[in-house]
Protein backbone atom coordinates (compact mmCIF):
# COMPACT_ATOMS: atom_id res chain seq x y z
CA UNK A 1 0.00 0.00 0.00
CA UNK A 2 1.34 3.44 -1.07
CA UNK A 3 0.45 6.55 0.81
CA UNK A 4 -2.79 8.36 -0.83
CA UNK A 5 -2.69 11.25 1.49
CA UNK A 6 0.90 12.21 2.70
CA UNK A 7 1.61 15.40 4.77
CA UNK A 8 5.12 15.69 5.46
CA UNK A 9 7.46 17.49 7.53
CA UNK A 10 4.60 20.25 7.18
CA UNK A 11 4.41 24.18 9.42
CA UNK A 12 1.64 26.46 8.41
CA UNK A 13 0.95 29.70 10.12
CA UNK A 14 -2.18 32.03 8.67
CA UNK A 15 -1.67 34.99 7.78
CA UNK A 16 -2.30 37.76 10.20
CA UNK A 17 -1.54 39.85 12.80
CA UNK A 18 -1.50 36.81 15.22
CA UNK A 19 0.71 34.24 12.91
CA UNK A 20 1.50 31.96 15.36
CA UNK A 21 1.90 28.48 13.94
CA UNK A 22 -1.08 26.78 13.30
CA UNK A 23 0.79 23.31 13.30
CA UNK A 24 4.41 22.12 13.06
CA UNK A 25 6.47 19.38 11.46
CA UNK A 26 3.80 17.60 10.92
CA UNK A 27 3.90 14.53 8.95
CA UNK A 28 0.96 11.93 8.66
CA UNK A 29 0.59 9.59 5.75
CA UNK A 30 -2.74 7.64 4.80
CA UNK A 31 -3.34 4.80 2.90
CA UNK A 32 -5.33 4.70 -0.14
CA UNK A 33 -9.07 3.18 1.03
CA UNK A 34 -7.87 3.49 4.56
CA UNK A 35 -10.15 4.62 7.40
CA UNK A 36 -7.98 7.57 9.24
CA UNK A 37 -9.32 9.59 12.57
CA UNK A 38 -7.56 12.48 13.92
CA UNK A 39 -8.26 13.37 17.80
CA UNK A 40 -6.68 16.02 19.53
CA UNK A 41 -7.20 18.95 21.69
CA UNK A 42 -9.66 21.77 20.62
CA UNK A 43 -7.58 24.31 18.88
CA UNK A 44 -4.84 22.05 18.13
CA UNK A 45 -5.16 22.87 13.96
CA UNK A 46 -7.49 19.99 13.07
CA UNK A 47 -9.04 22.07 10.61
CA UNK A 48 -5.94 23.35 9.50
CA UNK A 49 -4.70 19.83 8.53
CA UNK A 50 -8.14 19.72 6.33
CA UNK A 51 -7.43 22.66 5.06
CA UNK A 52 -4.09 21.52 3.64
CA UNK A 53 -4.93 17.88 2.80
CA UNK A 54 -7.76 19.51 0.40
CA UNK A 55 -5.55 22.17 -0.83
CA UNK A 56 -7.44 24.94 0.14
CA UNK A 57 -4.58 26.14 1.99
CA UNK A 58 -0.46 25.99 1.29
CA UNK A 59 1.74 24.89 4.08
CA UNK A 60 4.72 27.39 5.07
CA UNK A 61 7.27 24.62 4.68
CA UNK A 62 7.14 20.92 3.76
CA UNK A 63 5.06 19.06 1.35
CA UNK A 64 1.58 18.07 0.55
CA UNK A 65 0.92 14.82 -1.65
CA UNK A 66 -2.32 13.64 -2.57
CA UNK A 67 -2.63 10.75 -5.01
CA UNK A 68 0.52 11.08 -5.61
CA UNK A 69 1.15 14.50 -6.57
CA UNK A 70 2.04 17.58 -4.67
CA UNK A 71 -0.64 19.88 -3.79
CA UNK A 72 -0.76 22.97 -5.56
CA UNK A 73 -3.84 23.80 -5.98
CA UNK A 74 -7.27 22.14 -4.75
CA UNK A 75 -7.32 18.46 -5.27
CA UNK A 76 -11.35 18.60 -6.39
CA UNK A 77 -11.39 14.79 -5.98
CA UNK A 78 -12.19 15.63 -2.10
CA UNK A 79 -15.38 15.75 -0.58
CA UNK A 80 -16.07 17.40 2.36
CA UNK A 81 -18.68 17.48 5.22
CA UNK A 82 -17.93 19.87 8.16
CA UNK A 83 -20.05 20.10 11.59
CA UNK A 84 -22.99 22.04 10.06
CA UNK A 85 -24.51 21.06 7.35
CA UNK A 86 -24.27 24.40 5.16
CA UNK A 87 -27.29 23.01 2.71
CA UNK A 88 -28.57 25.69 0.36
CA UNK A 89 -31.97 26.57 1.37
CA UNK A 90 -33.10 27.61 -1.72
CA UNK A 91 -32.35 24.12 -3.20
CA UNK A 92 -33.99 20.33 -2.27
CA UNK A 93 -32.27 18.42 -1.40
CA UNK A 94 -31.93 16.17 -4.91
CA UNK A 95 -30.74 19.71 -5.98
CA UNK A 96 -27.81 20.09 -3.23
CA UNK A 97 -26.59 16.81 -4.04
CA UNK A 98 -26.16 18.44 -7.58
CA UNK A 99 -24.02 20.87 -6.86
CA UNK A 100 -21.24 19.55 -6.79
CA UNK A 101 -22.02 17.69 -10.35
CA UNK A 102 -22.00 21.01 -11.76
CA UNK A 103 -19.07 22.59 -10.56
CA UNK A 104 -16.70 19.23 -11.13
CA UNK A 105 -15.63 18.35 -14.74
CA UNK A 106 -16.53 16.18 -16.44
CA UNK A 107 -19.48 16.36 -14.59
CA UNK A 108 -20.07 19.91 -15.12
CA UNK A 109 -19.73 19.69 -18.74
CA UNK A 110 -22.65 16.74 -19.12
CA UNK A 111 -25.20 18.50 -16.44
CA UNK A 112 -27.71 18.85 -19.12
CA UNK A 113 -27.00 16.04 -21.29
CA UNK A 114 -27.04 13.36 -18.25
CA UNK A 115 -29.09 15.47 -15.50
CA UNK A 116 -32.09 12.34 -15.45
CA UNK A 117 -28.59 10.13 -15.16
CA UNK A 118 -27.37 12.41 -12.34
CA UNK A 119 -30.82 12.53 -10.44
CA UNK A 120 -31.26 8.63 -10.02
CA UNK A 121 -27.64 8.64 -8.99
CA UNK A 122 -28.83 11.27 -6.09
CA UNK A 123 -32.01 9.01 -5.42
CA UNK A 124 -29.86 5.81 -4.84
CA UNK A 125 -26.87 7.92 -2.31
CA UNK A 126 -30.15 9.39 -0.77
CA UNK A 127 -31.65 5.49 -0.37
CA UNK A 128 -28.11 4.63 1.21
CA UNK A 129 -28.57 6.83 3.93
CA UNK A 130 -31.74 6.22 4.82
CA UNK A 131 -33.22 9.25 2.94
CA UNK A 132 -35.70 7.48 0.59
CA UNK A 133 -38.00 9.95 -1.00
CA UNK A 134 -36.90 12.87 0.50
CA UNK A 135 -35.18 14.52 -2.39
CA UNK A 136 -37.92 17.15 -3.29
CA UNK A 137 -37.79 18.18 0.58
CA UNK A 138 -36.48 21.17 1.40
CA UNK A 139 -33.56 21.40 3.54
CA UNK A 140 -35.58 22.91 6.71
CA UNK A 141 -38.06 19.99 6.53
CA UNK A 142 -35.64 18.00 7.48
CA UNK A 143 -34.09 16.66 10.86
CA UNK A 144 -30.37 18.02 11.77
CA UNK A 145 -29.42 14.15 11.61
CA UNK A 146 -31.51 14.18 7.87
CA UNK A 147 -29.37 17.33 6.98
CA UNK A 148 -26.08 16.09 8.30
CA UNK A 149 -26.61 12.90 6.21
CA UNK A 150 -27.38 15.02 3.27
CA UNK A 151 -24.39 16.76 3.46
CA UNK A 152 -22.58 13.40 3.12
CA UNK A 153 -24.44 12.69 0.52
CA UNK A 154 -23.38 15.77 -1.59
CA UNK A 155 -19.55 15.18 -0.11
CA UNK A 156 -20.03 11.42 -2.09
CA UNK A 157 -21.88 12.73 -5.07
CA UNK A 158 -19.16 12.99 -7.35
CA UNK A 159 -17.21 9.86 -6.44
CA UNK A 160 -14.40 11.44 -4.48
CA UNK A 161 -11.48 9.41 -4.23
CA UNK A 162 -10.89 11.32 -0.22
CA UNK A 163 -13.62 12.38 2.09
CA UNK A 164 -12.63 14.96 4.44
CA UNK A 165 -14.87 14.82 7.62
CA UNK A 166 -14.67 17.50 9.70
CA UNK A 167 -16.25 16.69 13.06
CA UNK A 168 -19.55 16.22 11.00
CA UNK A 169 -21.61 14.44 14.03
CA UNK A 170 -20.49 17.20 16.25
CA UNK A 171 -24.03 18.94 16.63
CA UNK A 172 -26.31 16.03 16.53
CA UNK A 173 -27.37 14.00 19.77
CA UNK A 174 -25.91 10.61 20.88
CA UNK A 175 -28.15 8.14 19.09
CA UNK A 176 -28.32 10.14 15.99
CA UNK A 177 -24.69 10.20 16.08
CA UNK A 178 -24.74 6.47 16.49
CA UNK A 179 -26.74 6.19 13.91
CA UNK A 180 -24.54 8.29 11.12
CA UNK A 181 -21.65 5.95 12.48
CA UNK A 182 -23.18 3.45 10.71
CA UNK A 183 -24.39 5.03 7.62
CA UNK A 184 -20.69 6.09 7.51
CA UNK A 185 -18.90 2.94 8.25
CA UNK A 186 -21.60 1.02 5.43
CA UNK A 187 -20.53 3.55 3.10
CA UNK A 188 -16.70 3.38 3.20
CA UNK A 189 -16.90 -0.58 3.47
CA UNK A 190 -18.91 -0.05 0.47
CA UNK A 191 -17.21 2.00 -1.71
CA UNK A 192 -13.78 1.59 -0.32
CA UNK A 193 -12.62 5.52 -0.35
CA UNK A 194 -10.20 6.71 1.71
CA UNK A 195 -11.32 8.85 4.57
CA UNK A 196 -10.12 11.53 6.74
CA UNK A 197 -12.20 12.14 9.89
CA UNK A 198 -11.40 15.07 12.10
CA UNK A 199 -13.34 14.29 15.09
CA UNK A 200 -12.76 14.93 19.18
CA UNK A 201 -15.18 12.25 20.21
CA UNK A 202 -12.86 8.99 21.10
CA UNK A 203 -15.47 6.86 20.46
CA UNK A 204 -16.28 7.65 17.33
CA UNK A 205 -12.53 7.90 15.83
CA UNK A 206 -11.91 3.83 17.61
CA UNK A 207 -15.43 2.83 16.20
CA UNK A 208 -14.64 3.90 12.60
CA UNK A 209 -11.07 4.21 11.93
CA UNK A 210 -8.15 2.11 11.21
CA UNK A 211 -5.43 4.34 12.52
CA UNK A 212 -6.25 7.02 14.67
CA UNK A 213 -3.60 9.56 15.27
CA UNK A 214 -2.97 12.03 18.02
CA UNK A 215 -2.17 15.72 17.85
CA UNK A 216 -0.40 17.53 20.45
CA UNK A 217 -1.48 20.86 21.44
CA UNK A 218 -0.97 24.15 19.27
CA UNK A 219 1.17 24.71 17.25
CA UNK A 220 -0.28 20.77 16.40
CA UNK A 221 2.05 17.69 15.71
CA UNK A 222 1.03 14.19 15.83
CA UNK A 223 2.38 12.73 18.93
CA UNK A 224 0.57 9.09 19.05
CA UNK A 225 -0.31 6.94 15.84
CA UNK A 226 -2.48 3.54 17.06
CA UNK A 227 -3.60 0.67 14.69
CA UNK A 228 -7.08 -0.54 15.51
CA UNK A 229 -7.59 -3.66 15.36
CA UNK A 230 -10.97 -4.93 16.29
CA UNK A 231 -11.85 -6.71 13.30
CA UNK A 232 -14.62 -5.62 10.68
CA UNK A 233 -17.71 -5.39 10.13
CA UNK A 234 -18.20 -3.74 13.44
CA UNK A 235 -21.49 -3.82 15.34
CA UNK A 236 -21.78 -0.80 17.93
CA UNK A 237 -22.08 -3.56 20.30
CA UNK A 238 -17.77 -3.97 20.13
CA UNK A 239 -18.21 0.02 21.72
CA UNK A 240 -18.78 -2.10 25.09
CA UNK A 241 -16.39 -4.80 25.14
CA UNK A 242 -13.05 -4.36 27.11
CA UNK A 243 -11.07 -4.10 24.07
CA UNK A 244 -12.71 -1.45 23.13
CA UNK A 245 -12.39 0.49 26.31
CA UNK A 246 -8.98 0.21 26.62
CA UNK A 247 -8.43 1.41 23.61
CA UNK A 248 -10.32 4.66 24.16
CA UNK A 249 -8.59 5.32 27.52
CA UNK A 250 -5.16 4.69 26.48
CA UNK A 251 -5.66 7.18 23.61
CA UNK A 252 -7.35 9.36 26.14
CA UNK A 253 -4.13 9.30 28.33
CA UNK A 254 -2.10 10.76 25.51
CA UNK A 255 -4.49 13.34 24.44
CA UNK A 256 -4.75 14.63 28.48
CA UNK A 257 -1.02 14.55 28.19
CA UNK A 258 -1.27 16.50 25.32
CA UNK A 259 -3.06 19.00 26.31
CA UNK A 260 -0.24 19.80 29.33
CA UNK B 1 -60.98 32.06 8.06
CA UNK B 2 -61.91 31.96 11.51
CA UNK B 3 -62.56 35.59 13.11
CA UNK B 4 -59.23 36.37 14.17
CA UNK B 5 -57.84 35.85 10.80
CA UNK B 6 -60.89 38.07 9.38
CA UNK B 7 -60.15 41.00 11.75
CA UNK B 8 -56.54 41.01 11.23
CA UNK B 9 -57.31 41.15 7.39
CA UNK B 10 -59.25 44.18 8.27
CA UNK B 11 -57.38 45.92 10.93
CA UNK B 12 -55.39 47.92 8.46
CA UNK B 13 -58.97 49.52 7.11
CA UNK B 14 -60.32 49.99 9.90
CA UNK B 15 -57.16 51.89 11.71
CA UNK B 16 -56.69 54.02 8.51
CA UNK B 17 -61.33 55.07 8.79
CA UNK B 18 -60.37 55.28 12.55
CA UNK B 19 -57.94 57.66 11.94
CA UNK B 20 -59.57 59.81 9.67
CA UNK B 21 -62.91 59.54 11.89
CA UNK B 22 -60.43 60.83 14.89
CA UNK B 23 -59.20 63.91 12.71
CA UNK B 24 -61.86 64.99 11.66
CA UNK B 25 -63.79 64.98 14.95
CA UNK B 26 -61.04 66.34 16.43
CA UNK B 27 -60.76 69.43 13.75
CA UNK B 28 -65.20 70.25 14.26
CA UNK B 29 -64.40 69.76 18.25
CA UNK B 30 -61.48 72.18 18.97
CA UNK B 31 -62.49 74.40 16.05
CA UNK B 32 -59.43 74.45 14.05
CA UNK B 33 -59.50 76.04 11.06
CA UNK B 34 -59.32 75.08 7.90
CA UNK B 35 -56.31 77.65 6.67
CA UNK B 36 -54.42 75.80 9.52
CA UNK B 37 -55.57 71.72 9.36
CA UNK B 38 -58.41 71.13 7.37
CA UNK B 39 -60.77 68.20 8.21
CA UNK B 40 -60.57 65.22 5.67
CA UNK B 41 -63.80 66.34 3.94
CA UNK B 42 -61.85 69.00 2.69
CA UNK B 43 -59.37 67.37 1.66
CA UNK B 44 -61.95 65.21 -0.23
CA UNK B 45 -63.78 68.21 -1.31
CA UNK B 46 -60.16 69.44 -3.18
CA UNK B 47 -59.89 65.98 -4.24
CA UNK B 48 -63.09 66.49 -6.57
CA UNK B 49 -62.39 70.61 -7.34
CA UNK B 50 -58.75 69.87 -8.68
CA UNK B 51 -59.08 66.14 -9.90
CA UNK B 52 -57.20 66.89 -13.07
CA UNK B 53 -54.33 68.61 -11.86
CA UNK B 54 -53.93 66.01 -9.16
CA UNK B 55 -53.95 63.51 -11.38
CA UNK B 56 -52.02 64.33 -13.84
CA UNK B 57 -48.89 65.34 -11.32
CA UNK B 58 -49.49 62.07 -9.18
CA UNK B 59 -48.39 60.62 -12.60
CA UNK B 60 -45.56 62.53 -13.05
CA UNK B 61 -44.46 61.82 -9.31
CA UNK B 62 -44.67 58.38 -9.83
CA UNK B 63 -43.39 57.91 -13.32
CA UNK B 64 -39.99 60.00 -11.88
CA UNK B 65 -39.74 58.12 -8.49
CA UNK B 66 -39.86 54.96 -10.70
CA UNK B 67 -37.29 55.91 -13.24
CA UNK B 68 -35.17 57.17 -10.54
CA UNK B 69 -35.91 53.67 -8.20
CA UNK B 70 -35.31 51.65 -11.62
CA UNK B 71 -31.93 53.34 -11.92
CA UNK B 72 -31.22 52.63 -8.42
CA UNK B 73 -31.79 49.20 -8.69
CA UNK B 74 -29.67 48.69 -11.33
CA UNK B 75 -26.61 50.56 -10.36
CA UNK B 76 -26.83 49.27 -6.73
CA UNK B 77 -26.82 45.91 -7.54
CA UNK B 78 -24.21 46.25 -9.62
CA UNK B 79 -22.13 48.23 -7.51
CA UNK B 80 -23.29 45.69 -4.41
CA UNK B 81 -21.80 42.66 -6.66
CA UNK B 82 -18.66 44.54 -6.50
CA UNK B 83 -17.96 45.46 -3.29
CA UNK B 84 -19.18 42.33 -2.20
CA UNK B 85 -16.83 40.47 -4.60
CA UNK B 86 -13.52 42.17 -3.19
CA UNK B 87 -12.81 43.46 0.11
CA UNK B 88 -10.07 45.56 -1.86
CA UNK B 89 -12.78 47.40 -3.34
CA UNK B 90 -15.52 46.87 -0.79
CA UNK B 91 -12.68 49.03 1.87
CA UNK B 92 -11.64 51.78 -0.36
CA UNK B 93 -15.70 52.11 -1.85
CA UNK B 94 -17.66 51.85 1.86
CA UNK B 95 -16.40 55.66 3.21
CA UNK B 96 -17.08 57.15 0.62
CA UNK B 97 -20.57 56.01 0.01
CA UNK B 98 -21.11 56.36 3.64
CA UNK B 99 -20.15 59.82 3.12
CA UNK B 100 -22.02 60.49 0.61
CA UNK B 101 -24.93 58.58 2.32
CA UNK B 102 -24.65 61.33 5.03
CA UNK B 103 -25.30 64.31 2.36
CA UNK B 104 -28.93 66.03 2.44
CA UNK B 105 -29.82 65.25 -0.74
CA UNK B 106 -31.79 67.81 -1.16
CA UNK B 107 -28.32 70.11 -1.29
CA UNK B 108 -27.52 68.25 -4.60
CA UNK B 109 -30.63 69.64 -6.37
CA UNK B 110 -29.27 73.14 -6.85
CA UNK B 111 -25.98 71.59 -8.55
CA UNK B 112 -27.92 68.90 -10.77
CA UNK B 113 -30.43 71.95 -12.16
CA UNK B 114 -27.28 74.03 -12.88
CA UNK B 115 -26.27 70.83 -14.70
CA UNK B 116 -29.28 69.34 -16.66
CA UNK B 117 -31.49 72.46 -16.10
CA UNK B 118 -35.15 72.58 -14.00
CA UNK B 119 -37.51 69.80 -14.43
CA UNK B 120 -37.63 66.26 -14.70
CA UNK B 121 -33.94 64.73 -14.85
CA UNK B 122 -32.75 66.45 -11.58
CA UNK B 123 -36.20 64.96 -9.94
CA UNK B 124 -35.03 61.39 -11.43
CA UNK B 125 -31.60 61.40 -10.17
CA UNK B 126 -32.08 62.99 -6.87
CA UNK B 127 -34.82 59.76 -6.54
CA UNK B 128 -31.74 57.80 -7.68
CA UNK B 129 -29.40 59.13 -5.32
CA UNK B 130 -31.31 58.60 -2.52
CA UNK B 131 -32.48 55.29 -2.54
CA UNK B 132 -29.48 53.25 -4.09
CA UNK B 133 -27.46 53.34 -0.86
CA UNK B 134 -29.65 50.73 0.80
CA UNK B 135 -29.47 48.42 -2.09
CA UNK B 136 -26.01 48.70 -2.08
CA UNK B 137 -25.07 47.91 1.47
CA UNK B 138 -27.80 45.09 1.35
CA UNK B 139 -26.20 42.98 -1.38
CA UNK B 140 -23.00 43.83 -0.35
CA UNK B 141 -23.66 42.14 2.94
CA UNK B 142 -25.77 39.15 1.50
CA UNK B 143 -22.27 38.36 -0.02
CA UNK B 144 -20.40 38.99 2.52
CA UNK B 145 -21.65 36.81 4.94
CA UNK B 146 -21.38 33.30 2.89
CA UNK B 147 -20.44 30.53 5.22
CA UNK B 148 -16.80 30.10 5.04
CA UNK B 149 -17.56 25.86 5.43
CA UNK B 150 -19.83 26.05 2.25
CA UNK B 151 -16.76 28.16 0.53
CA UNK B 152 -14.74 25.48 1.19
CA UNK B 153 -16.73 22.74 0.14
CA UNK B 154 -17.22 24.31 -3.49
CA UNK B 155 -13.23 25.32 -3.01
CA UNK B 156 -12.18 22.06 -2.72
CA UNK B 157 -13.82 20.61 -5.51
CA UNK B 158 -12.02 23.32 -7.78
CA UNK B 159 -14.61 25.88 -8.11
CA UNK B 160 -14.15 29.27 -9.38
CA UNK B 161 -14.64 32.68 -8.01
CA UNK B 162 -17.59 33.53 -10.38
CA UNK B 163 -18.81 29.73 -10.00
CA UNK B 164 -19.10 30.21 -6.09
CA UNK B 165 -20.87 33.62 -7.04
CA UNK B 166 -23.35 32.55 -9.53
CA UNK B 167 -24.73 28.62 -7.60
CA UNK B 168 -24.30 30.56 -3.68
CA UNK B 169 -23.59 34.73 -3.41
CA UNK B 170 -26.19 35.56 -5.83
CA UNK B 171 -29.46 33.37 -4.72
CA UNK B 172 -28.64 33.96 -0.91
CA UNK B 173 -28.13 37.24 -1.56
CA UNK B 174 -31.89 37.75 -2.95
CA UNK B 175 -33.69 37.99 -0.01
CA UNK B 176 -31.34 40.95 0.94
CA UNK B 177 -31.60 42.43 -1.92
CA UNK B 178 -35.36 42.21 -2.25
CA UNK B 179 -36.02 43.79 1.20
CA UNK B 180 -34.04 46.35 0.29
CA UNK B 181 -36.28 47.57 -2.27
CA UNK B 182 -39.07 48.24 -0.02
CA UNK B 183 -36.45 50.62 1.65
CA UNK B 184 -35.53 52.29 -1.21
CA UNK B 185 -39.02 52.79 -3.10
CA UNK B 186 -40.31 55.00 -0.56
CA UNK B 187 -37.02 56.86 -0.38
CA UNK B 188 -37.19 57.65 -3.99
CA UNK B 189 -40.48 58.93 -3.34
CA UNK B 190 -38.84 61.41 -1.28
CA UNK B 191 -36.07 62.08 -3.53
CA UNK B 192 -38.17 63.12 -6.26
CA UNK B 193 -40.56 65.00 -4.29
CA UNK B 194 -38.28 66.97 -2.40
CA UNK B 195 -36.67 67.85 -5.85
CA UNK B 196 -39.94 68.84 -7.31
CA UNK B 197 -40.66 71.44 -4.97
CA UNK B 198 -37.43 72.76 -5.39
CA UNK B 199 -36.54 73.02 -8.82
CA UNK B 200 -39.65 71.75 -11.16
CA UNK B 201 -42.75 72.76 -12.85
CA UNK B 202 -44.67 69.54 -12.70
CA UNK B 203 -45.26 67.11 -9.87
CA UNK B 204 -46.68 66.50 -6.78
CA UNK B 205 -44.12 68.35 -5.23
CA UNK B 206 -44.43 71.64 -7.49
CA UNK B 207 -48.57 70.80 -6.75
CA UNK B 208 -48.57 71.44 -3.07
CA UNK B 209 -45.75 74.04 -3.43
CA UNK B 210 -47.73 76.23 -5.65
CA UNK B 211 -51.19 75.54 -3.19
CA UNK B 212 -49.14 76.68 -0.33
CA UNK B 213 -48.57 79.78 -2.55
CA UNK B 214 -51.98 80.15 -2.86
CA UNK B 215 -53.14 79.19 0.39
CA UNK B 216 -54.79 76.28 -0.47
CA UNK B 217 -54.42 74.56 2.96
CA UNK B 218 -56.78 71.23 1.43
CA UNK B 219 -55.10 71.21 -1.76
CA UNK B 220 -51.37 70.60 0.05
CA UNK B 221 -52.90 67.76 2.20
CA UNK B 222 -54.50 66.36 -0.80
CA UNK B 223 -50.91 66.14 -2.21
CA UNK B 224 -49.45 64.52 1.16
CA UNK B 225 -52.40 61.77 0.51
CA UNK B 226 -51.42 60.88 -2.50
CA UNK B 227 -48.09 60.83 -2.12
CA UNK B 228 -48.93 58.27 1.47
CA UNK B 229 -51.49 56.23 -1.51
CA UNK B 230 -48.74 55.83 -4.34
CA UNK B 231 -46.01 55.24 -1.36
CA UNK B 232 -48.30 52.26 0.15
CA UNK B 233 -49.17 51.01 -3.24
CA UNK B 234 -45.61 50.08 -4.25
CA UNK B 235 -44.22 49.45 -1.23
CA UNK B 236 -47.25 46.41 -1.62
CA UNK B 237 -45.87 45.81 -5.11
CA UNK B 238 -42.17 45.45 -3.43
CA UNK B 239 -43.25 43.24 -0.95
CA UNK B 240 -45.40 40.82 -3.09
CA UNK B 241 -42.24 40.53 -5.50
CA UNK B 242 -40.11 39.98 -2.35
CA UNK B 243 -42.20 36.82 -1.45
CA UNK B 244 -42.56 35.38 -4.85
CA UNK B 245 -39.10 35.17 -5.13
CA UNK B 246 -37.44 35.01 -2.08
CA UNK B 247 -40.16 32.37 -0.31
CA UNK B 248 -37.50 30.36 0.90
CA UNK B 249 -36.29 32.87 3.37
CA UNK B 250 -39.42 34.00 4.48
CA UNK B 251 -40.80 30.70 6.97
CA UNK B 252 -40.96 32.16 10.23
CA UNK B 253 -44.23 32.82 11.22
CA UNK B 254 -42.41 36.03 13.45
CA UNK B 255 -41.94 37.74 9.84
CA UNK B 256 -45.14 37.34 9.02
CA UNK B 257 -47.47 37.56 11.86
Amino acid sequence: MTAFVALDGVSHAYAGVNSALAVEDLSISVESGEFAAVVGPSGCGKSTLMKLATGLQFPRAGTVTVAGEKVTAPVKIAGMAFQAPTLLPWRTTTENLLLPLEIVQPYRGEMRRRKAEFRDRAERLLTSVGLEGQGSKYPWELSGGMQQRTSLCRALIHEPKLLMLDEPFGALDAFTREELWCVIRDLQAASKITVVLVTHDLREAVFLADRVFVMSSRPGRIVVEKRIELPRPRDLEITFTQAFQDIVHELRSHIVKARQ
Amino acid sequence: MNRVEMLIKLSPWLFTIGLFVVWEAAVHIFQIPVFFLPPPTAIAQAFVDYSGPIARNSWITLQTTLIGFGLAVGFGLLLGLLVGWSRAIYAGLYPLMIGFNAIPKVALVPILVLWFGIGFVPAVLTAFLISFFPIVVNVATGLATIEPELEDVLKALGASKLDIMRKVGIPRTLPYFFGSLKVAITLAFVGSVISESVASNYGIGNLMLQAQAQFQVPLIFAGLIVLAVEGIAMYAVMAMLEKRMTGWAQRSGFAQA
